[in-house]
C-alpha cells in the first residue's frame, strides 16, 4: 500500500515549511546585528513592524474558526509568518531606544502605533479577510522585493526572508479571490462587497511621508510601489471579472499615529494580560 | 472461497483465507493496510477511535486559541499560534487516516457538530488563565503522548504512521507547556499562584484522559487483542504519574493529590482515588464547556458553508472557465 492518503496533507503542509513550535526564535543575525537602528530607521521599522503585528493579531483570531481545517492551517501560517516579520522589525526598531520587541508591542499606546488603517480593518467575513490579505500581500510583495536592496543590511536581510513568505500569502489570497468571484452568486456578492469596503484604505498605503525623504536608499518610497501594485492586481481582478472599486478614499493617518476606531479594541485585547503584570516575564 | 480451519481451537471455527491472513499479520506484529481484508469490527473500532482522536484535535484547538490574541509576549503568541495550527494539521492527518477505512470527512464532521461523536472530555474544561496554556501542554499533551506513543505501533498502517508524525510535534507541545509553567514559577507571586491554581484544575482531568479503570473499560480488551491498543488504561496512567512527579518537583508545583506516595515495593507512585463521577458527568455532557465547544465548532462550520460551496462550485467550473479564457485569448 502507498502512504498517499495520509501523507497528502502532510506533504502539502511541508511545501510551506509547516511551522512547529520550535521554529519560533529570532534569527541569530537579527538578534546580534552589529549596529543599532538610527531614530529614522527605527521609525521606518516601526511602520512595517506594526503593519505585520496588527495583521498577525487579526489572523490569529481566525484559528479554530476558519471555514475549513485547511484554512485554519493556511491563515495560521500567514499569521505566523507575519508575526515573525513583526518580531524582527520591532526588535530592530527597539535598538534605537533600548526597548525590546515586547516593550514596543505591549507598552505603547495607540498614538505611538504606526500601522496603516487597512490592517486595522476587522476580519469581517472570510471575504473581507481575503480582500484585506489580497491587497496587503500584493503591496508587501512589491515592498519587500525592493527593500532587499536597502543600504541598511538588517532591513535588507529581513526583507529577503519576508519576500519569499509574502509571495505565498499573495498566491493564497489570489486563489481565494478567484474562487470566491467565480464560485457561487453569494460568494461573488461577498468578495465584491469586501473589495469595495477595503478599497478606501488602499490609497494610504502608497502615500509618502517626510521620513522617506530622509531615508533615501534605505527605505522604499511608498508612492513608487503603486504602479507595480496596480499592474500585479489588474490581471487577477480581470480574471475574477471584478472591477477596481471606486468611491471613498479614507483620510488615513496611521503613520502619524491617527488610527481607525478599531485599533484601540485590538490593542486592549492584545495587551491586557501583559499590562496587568508590569515587570513580569513570560 | 476457500476456507481453512484454525488449528489452535478445539471448536471447529471455519474462517476464510483472508481472515487467516489478517490474523497472521496481527500475530506477526505486521501492519494492516487499507486494501487488506479486515474484520468489520476492526474497521469500525478503528474508525471510531481515529475519528474521535481527530475530533479531539479539532475541539482541542478552542481552549488554546482562546489565548492567542492575549498571549503575553510575541514569542509566546508565535508558539501558541504554531501549536494550535499543528492541532489543525493533526486533525487533518487523522481524518485522512479514517478516510482510508471508508469514512467520509463530511459524515465525521456532521457527527461531531450534531453532538453524536465523542471527543476527549478534557477539552470541555475552560481556560480562564494564561497558565492554562502551560498546564495543557505539560499535563494534557503529556498524557496524550503517553497514550499516543504506543499507537505509533498500532496494527493499522495509516494510523500508526500518522501517529509517528503527531507524536513528534506533541513532544514540542509538552515541552513548551512545561516552559510556560517554569517561567511562571520563577516569576512574581501572582504568576506562581496562577500556575499552581491551573495545575490544581488540570491534574485530575488529565489523569482521567487515560479512560476508565481497566475493569470498567468496555472496548479495551478487543482493541488490545487486535493490537490497535498496546497497554491498558491503568498501566498508561501509572506511567504518566511516575513521569510527572519528578517534573513537578523541578517546577516547584504541588500535585493536588494528598494521598500520592512512593510505593517501595512496586517502585511506583501510588495515587489517591480518582473521582470518576466527575468524569462521567463531563462525558454525559454536563461539563463546564461542552455546549460552548460544540456551538463554536458548529458556528465555524455553518458560517464557512458559503466558502466551501464557492470552492466546490469553482472547482466544478474550472474546465469551462479555462475554455472561456482560451477562446478570449485566440
Amino acid at each position: 500500500m502507498s502512504d498517499n492518503v495520509t501523507t497528502d496533507v502532510a506533504d502539502h503542509a511541508d511545501d510551506h515549511g509547516h511551522a512547529t513550535v520550535d521554529v519560533t526564535t529570532l534569527d541569530a543575525e537579527l538578534i546580534e546585528g552589529p549596529s543599532n537602528a538610527t531614530p529614522d530607521i527605527a521609525e521606518y521599522a516601526l511602520w512595517l513592524g506594526d503593519d505585520a503585528l496588527i495583521l498577525a493579531q487579526q489572523l490569529g483570531a481566525w484559528i479554530s474558526r476558519a471555514p475549513e481545517l485547511e484554512e485554519d492551517v493556511a491563515l495560521g501560517n500567514v499569521g505566523l509568518d507575519l508575526i515573525g516579520h513583526a518580531r524582527s522589525l520591532l526588535h530592530y526598531a527597539g535598538t534605537a531606544s533600548n526597548r525590546t520587541e515586547d516593550d514596543l508591542a505591549y507598552w505603547r499606546t495607540e498614538p505611538d502605533f504606526r500601522s496603516l488603517h487597512i490592517v486595522e480593518q476587522p476580519n469581517g467575513d472570510f471575504a473581507h479577510t481575503i480582500a484585506r490579505q489580497f491587497i496587503v500581500s500584493h503591496y508587501l510583495f512589491e515592498l519587500y522585493s525592493r527593500l532587499r536592496a536597502s543600504a541598511d543590511a538588517t532591513l535588507a536581510a529581513i526583507a529577503a526572508k519576508a519576500v519569499k513568505e509574502v509571495d505565498y500569502h499573495r498566491d493564497h489570497s489570489t486563489q481565494w479571490v478567484l474562487r470566491l468571484a467565480h464560485g457561487t452568486d453569494e460568494s461573488r456578492r461577498r468578495i465584491s462587497t469586501a473589495l469595495g469596503d477595503l478599497w478606501p484604505y488602499v490609497d494610504e498605503i502608497f502615500r509618502d511621508d517626510p521620513l522617506i525623504d530622509r531615508l533615501e536608499g534605505i527605505a522604499v518610497r511608498p508612492s513608487s510601489l503603486r504602479p507595480a501594485f496596480d499592474v500585479a492586481i489588474a490581471p487577477v481582478l480581470a480574471e475574477a471579472e471584478l472591477d477596481v472599486p471606486v468611491g471613498f478614499v479614507a483620510s488615513g493617518g496611521g503613520r502619524a499615529g491617527k488610527h481607525s476606531e478599531h485599533l484601540a479594541f485590538l490593542l486592549a485585547e492584545m495587551q491586557v494580560l501583559t499590562r496587568a503584570h508590569p515587570g513580569a516575564s513570560w | 472461497m476457500t476456507s481453512t480451519i484454525t488449528p489452535d481451537t478445539s471448536a471447529t471455527t471455519v474462517i476464510s483465507v483472508e481472515e487467516q491472513q489478517f490474523n497472521d499479520l496481527i500475530e506477526a506484529d505486521s501492519r494492516i493496510e487499507p486494501r487488506d481484508w479486515m474484520p468489520e469490527g476492526y474497521r469500525k473500532s478503528l474508525v471510531r477511535q481515529i475519528s474521535q482522536h481527530a475530533h479531539s484535535e479539532i475541539i482541542g484547538m478552542q481552549p488554546e486559541s482562546n489565548w492567542i490574541t492575549r498571549a503575553p509576549s510575541l514569542k509566546r503568541k508565535a508558539i501558541l499560534m504554531a501549536k494550535v495550527q499543528d492541532e489543525a494539521g493533526h486533525g487533518l492527518y487523522l481524518y485522512s487516516a479514517a478516510q482510508t477505512l471508508g469514512a467520509t470527512r463530511d459524515d465525521m464532521t456532521d457527527a461531531l457538530i450534531a453532538g453524536k461523536a465523542r471527543y476527549s472530555s478534557i477539552f470541555n474544561y475552560p481556560t480562564p488563565s494564561w497558565a492554562d496554556m502551560g498546564s495543557i501542554g505539560w499535563l494534557v499533551d503529556g498524557a496524550a503522548i503517553c497514550n499516543q506513543v504506543p499507537l505509533c505501533r498500532a496494527s493499522y498502517g495509516p494510523y500508526g504512521r500518522a501517529m509517528v508524525r503527531i507524536c513528534k510535534e506533541e513532544s514540542f507541545h509538552q515541552r513548551q507547556g512545561f516552559e510556560i509553567l517554569l517561567e511562571l514559577m520563577a516569576g512574581t507571586e501572582e504568576q506562581r499562584q496562577m500556575a499552581q491554581d491551573s495545575v490544581n484544575r488540570w491534574y485530575w482531568p488529565a489523569l482521567m484522559m487515560f479512560g476508565p479503570p481497566d475493569d470498567d473499560s468496555p472496548n479495551s480488551a478487543q482493541s488490545m487483542a487486535w493490537k490497535i491498543k498496546r497497554h491498558s488504561n491503568d498501566e498508561l496512567r501509572q506511567r504518566f504519574v511516575n513521569m510527572l512527579v519528578p517534573q513537578a518537583a523541578v517546577l516547584g508545583v504541588t500535585l493536588p493529590d494528598p494521598d500520592l506516595h512512593f510505593n517501595d515495593e512496586t517502585q511506583q507512585w501510588d495515587l489517591g482515588v480518582i473521582d470518576w463521577t466527575e468524569f462521567h458527568e463531563v462525558l454525559a455532557g454536563r461539563g463546564p464547556n461542552n455546549a460552548q465547544r460544540l456551538q463554536r465548532r458548529r458556528d465555524a462550520h455553518e458560517e464557512g458553508e458559503w466558502v466551501r460551496e464557492a470552492a466546490a462550485a469553482y472547482a466544478r467550473k474550472q474546465p469551462a472557465l479555462t475554455n472561456e479564457r482560451e477562446m478570449a485569448a485566440s
